[in-house]
């Protein structure tokens, strides 16, 4: 009996031992809550899929941390000042542009080939084909002709002038994917045999600082630094991007030290557990809550004929009592939303109305729309019908949950009966926003890019209709004839001033004629350890691993 | 015998042919479609590019085209390509029924071997100490959830004692036998315990059955000894119903380790075809599902063959 003992707890010590050795500071693992489906960045948009990207795979420009746009690939910003940039006539008379694009010369792709222009014609004549499967060929099918000048330098010839001339995304290796696409009986094949999923250790992939070495679909990926990677010397022998699904495990991880930190976009905790654990551990992580431009908002049924009023819309708002709410549930660090626009991007203007908090405001314009409080405390209009409106939003999101049971109660105060009535996220957007049968409110959160034009939410090119197969997410059908020509004039005005007058008339006429309740910009929380130093949220779409070679050990 | 097991092969199949038909056919009628979750975080994604992705996928056919033509190719050995694993569906079973494997095979032995000792203890004695004891650790398995037990494993084993590792398969650079053993020591007993508190009451149940049937007071008045009599004559006889309910969930389980795998990080059937349900990916979710029929499937067709050696009056033939 003592001999099984002795074993059982000499079995556990050395379990216990082997586990609890601390992961060496040699190595970062950084927990998420998702796995990628894909590693090619051209194949589908995925948070996850974009964060560990930014680890091997660089694109040629980024937004940097002051959401200005900076060379990542590139040597310098084509611009239209330094001359890189130039407006140019097109054959056919009509305005575009010609950008020149010099690749620095010392960048190689894992396996030591250089990265050159030959990369660059090979992703733009790929992502040219719309056969070829690219979720967004956009960035590509701007260019309708390169000029190859030298190894490292092309100019790309745009068919218009746009304002994000100076934006380019990832480069695919030519020596790797072009053989496999060669192979290919049907271009749209190129998803199913890319590299990227086929053999995503292959290191000729990754131009950046890391390179995929080993990957446990669904569970893990590990990185390792890229040999002939010429810039800032990487600071870890590993990083491991550990998928964990479930956020309270995901915590309960961290805690045990099984992961060092939690991606903060939007990949990693919510926020209410961040804020749970910086009141149990304030003194173990570094916590930083970093708004992003993902902002949660109330899409509005434009054939409700209660909503159709605009002081209707705009007594919501004003009962929404919306930095209260983000003070209690959010301890104040997610901004209240005037506009989609966030107040870090460039194009932000503060003149607009901005709807504080203000009951007996409401009233007065509830009252003012024909809509009287009445005995059971709920306003009646003429006819006797109650001021009752439906709301709806992902069930079982435990956030939006609460954040509609205190809109419920703060609208209750003003007279405006809530009904919740919530559907599962995949009803939600399948079905329910693409096809606007929601009868009232609908809220969910939006993301989009530092200066994205509001295109697909406002433009009306985008309503989703039958005849465009449900394609477009203008989910409220928003119509302006001056908003879709700002949207228009916003996507070639290369004059920033005249920009800023431009993206501030678009946000007028959003915060008058409320077409959406705007709620808050979301913060991603960060939680990183004290001794990872050098890194730096950045808020937007172009991730903090960008410029993961800067993380170190300290 | 061959001829019952060729029989049953012939009604596994036409099962296996009118399941994939359900199923397809169900997972077409949820709302919305792949693209549309990949249409709300893509700037990009106009209307154009996603009709030509819904034809890359061939989401613009009609549901009955695409099972057609699904089932044709699945005939010849090709189950289609998994979307959101971007995978042909094959490659991304294999990697998750080793996962389950490991895991539901562990926990089953030990889930098993457990519920028939307690039980059998438990039987011996019903309604005294020893009884309501393993029946409140029954009831306290039955009733505990899967995923707050797990919660409590991390947080006792791993986050308070640091004696195991909170999730994941193995270490960087190891992942060798003692390694792997480490990290599934907690999912394991997770599911184990979840599992064996019912295990226990059926065990329990059909022992005292036994117990008080005529051959069993035979065994005792010929003088065979109680552990003899508890043994051989009781214990077989008890096993052909629990034999039944052991089959059963041999095959939920294969799909249904859901929470455990989610919980410990450790990818395997039940996380997989969750996904692809929920992702819409309808060649993955149908060759799992169909998969873990199989598995359901072979584990009665087991279950009947051990019913004739247990009780060779049941005739199988």
């Amino acid at each position: 009996m003592r001999l099984r003992a002795a074993l059982a707890a000499t079995t556990i010590l050395a379990f216990a031992g082997v586990a609890g050795v601390a992961q060496a500071k040699d190595d970062l693992v950084i927990g998420v809550s998702q796995f990628p489906s894909s590693l090619n960045p051209n194949i589908d948009s995925e948070v996850v899929k974009l964060y560990i990207n930014d680890f091997g795979i660089r694109p040629i420009t980024a937004f940097d941390k002051d959401w200005k746009n900076s060379c990542l690939l590139c040597t310098q910003l084509p611009t239209l000042e330094n001359g890189l940039a130039k407006l140019e006539d097109q054959p056919d008379g009509k305005a575009g542009m010609a950008v020149t694009i010099k690749l620095k010369p010392d960048l190689k792709w894992g396996d030591g080939i250089p990265v050159t222009t030959k990369d660059l014609m090979f992703t733009w004549k790929l992502g040219l084909d719309p056969a070829s499967g690219f979720s967004n060929n956009h960035p590509w099918n701007r260019a309708t002709r390169i000029d190859v000048v030298d190894e490292h330098t092309a100019v790309l010839h745009l068919s218009s002038v746009t304002v994000s001339y100076n934006e380019w995304d990832q480069l695919l290796p030519e020596h790797i994917e072009a053989p496999v696409v060669a192979k290919l009986a049907n271009v749209g094949d190129y998803i199913k045999q890319t590299t990227f999923t086929r053999a995503p250790l292959t290191p000729g992939l990754y131009d950046g600082p890391y390179m995929i070495t080993a990957y446990q679909s669904g569970s893990q990926i590990v990185m390792e630094p890229n040999p002939n990677w010429a810039g800032e010397k990487p600071g870890f022998k590993h990083i491991v991007i550990k998928t964990i699904e479930n956020t309270s495990a995901l915590q309960a991880n961290l805690l045990s030290g099984d992961v060092d930190m939690v991606a903060g976009e939007g990949i990693g905790l919510t926020i209410d557990l961040a804020l749970a654990l910086r009141k149990q551990q304030p003194a173990k992580f570094d916590y930083e809550f970093k708004p992003s431009l993902t902002y949660e908002h109330i899409d509005i049924q434009s054939g409700n004929p209660i909503l159709a009023d605009v002081r209707v819309r705009r007594a919501l708002l004003y009962a929404a009592d919306r930095q209260t709410m983000v003070n209690r549930l959010f301890e104040g660090l997610q901004p209240v939303a005037a506009t989609w626009v966030n107040p870090l991007d460039p194009n932000y203007t503060k003149d607009t109305a901005t709807y504080p908090y203000d009951a007996a405001k409401a009233k007065a314009l509830l009252a003012e729309a024909g809509w009287k409080p009445g005995g059971d405390g709920i306003c009646r209009n003429d006819k006797g019908e109650r001021l009752s409106i439906e709301l709806t939003t992902t069930a079982g999101n435990r956030l939006r949950e609460l954040q509609e049971q205190v809109l419920q109660s703060q609208w209750k105060a003003a007279c405006i009966d809530t009904v919740i009535r919530n559907e599962p996220a995949r009803t939600l957007f399948g079905e329910t926003l693409k096809k606007r049968v929601y009868p009232g409110l609908a809220m969910y959160g939006w993301s989009s890019g530092v200066g994205e034009s509001p295109r697909r939410t406002l433009g009306s090119s985008d309503i989703p209709t039958a005849a465009n197969n449900y394609g477009g997410s203008n989910y409220i059908a928003f119509k302006d004839d001056v908003m879709d020509a700002d949207i228009t004039k916003a996507a070639s005005e290369l004059d920033p001033a005249k920009q800023k007058v431009i993206w501030a008339e678009m946000q007028k006429i959003y915060a008058d004629q409320v077409p959406v309740l705007p709620l808050f910009f979301r913060a991603e929380p960060h939680i990183v350890p004290k001794w990872l130093k050098g890194y730096t949220p950045t808020g937007h779409g172009d991730f903090s691993p960008l410029w993961a070679e800067n993380w170190k050990s300290g | 015998m061959t001829r019952f097991i060729i029989n049953r092969i012939w009604q596994a199949l036409i099962v296996l042919l009118v399941m994939s038909f359900v199923i397809y056919g169900l997972i077409g009628l949820m709302p919305g479609d792949p693209l549309d979750i990949m249409i709300a975080s893509n700037p990009g994604a106009t209307p154009e590019v996603v009709a030509h992705l819904r034809a890359i996928y061939g989401l613009d056919q009609p549901l009955m085209l695409r099972y057609w033509h699904w089932l044709m190719s699945a005939l010849m050995g090709d189950f289609g390509f998994s979307r959101i694993h971007s995978q042909p569906t094959l490659e991304v079973l294999g990697p998750a029924l080793l996962q389950t494997c490991k895991l539901l095979i562990a926990s089953f032995v030990v889930s098993v071997v457990l519920s028939l000792v307690l039980g059998i203890i438990a039987a011996l004695r019903p309604g005294g100490f020893v009884d309501n004891t393993i029946s409140l650790i029954a009831f306290a398995g039955i009733s505990v959830p899967v995923f707050w037990l797990a919660l409590m494993m991390i947080l006792v084993f791993a986050v308070k004692l640091h004696w195991f590792p909170a999730s994941g398969m193995g270490n960087i650079g190891d992942g060798g036998f003692m390694d792997q053993a480490r990290h599934l020591i907690m999912p394991v007993t997770t599911l184990a315990l979840a599992n064996t508190g019912g295990f226990i009451r059926y065990v329990r149940a059909s022992m005292i059955e036994t117990l008080r049937m005529d051959h069993v007071r035979t065994a005792r008045a010929k003088g065979a000894g109680e552990g003899r009599v508890v043994l051989v004559h009781a214990f077989r006889n008890a096993l052909i119903p629990v034999v039944t309910v052991i089959a059963l969930n041999f095959g939920t389980l294969f799909s249904g380790a859901l929470l455990t795998e989610t919980m410990f990080a450790q990818p395997g059937m039940g996380k997989m075809i969750y996904d692809a349900i929920l992702g819409n990916d309808f060649n993955l979710a149908l060759t799992g599902l169909l998969f873990a029929t199989v598995i359901t499937l072979l584990s009665n067709l087991l279950a009947d063959l051990a019913y004739g050696w247990l009780d060779p009056r049941i005739a199988v033939a």
